[in-house]
């Protein structure tokens, strides 16, 4: 059968695939710029057709700790918030990764700090990738430029959260969220059976009829010893993703003479700044990194080497320009343009900040 | 051909649903398209506007600076908006409560009467199918039979006994704009 193209949101999509990939449940709470991801579920009822559990919960609180604890049965599960939503829930997060627990979550995110504004923003960059809850963990994160890459990384987040035990985030924001654009759903799958869930999740509690030894899910571990070897093991988890999930887009980088590294919704149009660019006879390429968690160095360290300039395009104050400076260990020179408070810099403004940058230093 | 288009007015005025409704006509047209929001309180009132980019090609930026084509439901969007129609561009606006024409000398400006045709009908809910009307005379980037087809699949199934009518409406707003 021909894929269907269909017309939606982002966060519609994200809805959709959920259901597709054969969820078990979702658990949320409704908050601005992503509340369609709740609304869609609750309007495609998949509790009568795939038998996924929908549950609005009285809080993000509480939201997180359902995936916690569907997570621990070995369930695919997720919920979906945005900034302020996803501070309440990092605590959670910090105990789904220190459980080595398989989890989807989805930040689309707004403008902060505090409740600030509803409009678009990538200020949480910081708080997804270099921990966000307390002690020595990562998250692997997804960050979609697409409507496609939507519906495609819920998939690819509970794959990868269940082939390393740990939780993954999708980390989005209110353009691509928001936004309606062509996409094509993955196929339905069924959901496990309960004899699957525990063959592809031994570690899990199903419920023990006798034959094997008792699972314990906990984070806590007050044997300090236990405790580095557990982190030991956390760590190697760590590198194995760092050497085989790095992902990441590079668009015009084989003659570039100046490089734009921009993550999520922001790369597009930074690609349209390029373009106009590149019309007037600056070569300038660009990197998407796809996981910022584990991060593209390598990509960024490679194309700099023959480039005249960095500059580092994110809505923010610069978060992401960290690890960019990290890759290049500044023997390139790395400049930030971004916006902040919900404001989405333009193309136009793009192309201003990299010639006053880089091209035209002195006209400022 | 790509065509980057601004629908700018009041919130309830139907910005968003014009957009919606040419975003679906794209579709059916196997056209590229992306349809950008201003979103949250706006719904209830304040000025509103949403982006729509047709294309043949791939879409880059869903968010841009400058327009093809504008259409203005309002004097605050006039202000905002005018300015941004790329030098050859089309706006199109209604002159109901206008008091600050455009002005511009360089892009080709079409007054469309809509609220004057949408009292005469009767029909308040049609504003928006009138105005949409007008902006496919201008750009023809989708035939009037893509957009019916689009009303199918924007517009609830409760609603599809009203797509005649939104048809109507269309014609109307085309044979508004004077030639």
């Amino acid at each position: 059968m021909k894929d269907e193209i269909k017309l939606m949101k982002g966060n519609e999509a994200i809805a959709h695939a959920a259901i597709r990939y054969g969820a078990d449940g979702y658990f949320g709470y409704p908050i601005t710029p992503q509340s369609e991801v709740l609304e869609t579920l609750e309007a495609e009822m998949p509790w009568e057709t795939t038998g996924m559990v929908v549950l609005q919960a009285e809080s993000e609180v509480a939201s997180i700790n359902m995936v916690y604890g569907g997570a621990a049965t070995g369930k695919a599960v997720m919920t979906s918030s945005s900034s302020p939503g996803v501070s309440l829930m990092q605590e959670g997060i910090s105990y789904l990764a220190a459980s080595e627990l398989p989890a989807l979550i989805v930040n689309v995110m707004r403008g902060g700090p505090g409740l600030g504004t509803i409009q678009p923003s990538q200020s949480d960059y910081f708080q997804a990738t270099k921990g966000g809850g307390h002690g020595d963990y990562h998250l692997i994160v997804l960050a979609p430029s697409t409507v496609q890459e939507m519906a495609d990384f819920v998939g690819l987040g509970f794959d990868l959260a269940f082939k390393y035990r740990t939780p993954a985030m999708i980390l989005a924001d209110g353009i691509v969220g928001q936004m309606m654009e062509k996409v094509v759903l993955p196929p339905q799958r069924p959901r496990r059976t309960d004899e699957e869930v525990r063959q592809q999740c031994p570690w899990a509690v199903t419920g023990k009829a006798g034959g094997r030894k008792r699972n314990v899910v906990t984070s806590l571990e007050l044997d300090s010893a236990m405790m580095e070897k557990n982190n030991e093991r956390f760590q190697r988890t760590y590198r194995e993703i760092e050497k085989n999930e790095v992902r990441y887009e590079a668009c015009y980088t084989d003659d570039a003479e100046y490089l734009i590294v921009a993550f999520g919704s922001i790369a597009r149009i930074c690609l349209k700044a390029i373009e106009e660019a590149r019309k007037q006879g600056i070569k300038v390429g660009l990197i998407r990194p796809i996981t910022l968690w584990p991060f593209p160095y390598d990509a960024i360290k490679q194309t700099a080497a023959h480039v005249k300039g960095i500059l580092c395009v994110e809505i923010n104050a610069g978060q992401m320009i960290e690890d960019v400076r990290l890759a290049v260990s500044d023997r390139v020179p790395v400049a930030h343009f971004g916006r902040m408070g919900g404001i989405v810099p333009n193309p136009q403004e793009v192309l201003d900040a990299l010639k006053k940058d880089f091209i035209n230093p002195t006209e400022a | 051909m790509t065509d980057e288009i601004i629908i700018a007015g009041f919130g309830g005025q139907g910005v968003l649903s014009m957009g919606k409704i040419l975003a679906y006509a794209a579709l059916e047209n196997n056209m590229e398209v992306t349809w950008m929001p201003s979103y949250g309180p706006e719904q209830r009132g304040g000025t509103a506007n949403v982006t729509v980019i047709l294309s043949d090609e791939a879409i880059s930026s869903p968010v841009l600076d400058t327009y093809d084509t504008a259409v203005i439901l309002n004097q605050q969007s006039l202000n905002k908006f005018e300015s941004k129609v790329k030098p050859g561009g089309v706006l199109i606006y209604d002159p109901y409560d206008i008091h600050h024409a455009p002005t511009r000398t360089d892009i080709t400006v079409v007054p469309v009467e809509a609220m004057e045709a949408t009292i005469q009908s009767g029909q308040a809910k049609s504003y928006n199918m009138i105005l949409l009307g007008a902006l496919l005379k201008m750009r023809p980037d989708v035939p009037v039979e893509a957009v019916v087809r689009g009303l199918k699949k924007a517009l609830p199934e409760r609603h599809h006994h009203l797509i005649p009518a939104n048809e109507e409406a269309l014609r109307r707003g085309m044979a508004l704009v004077k030639e």
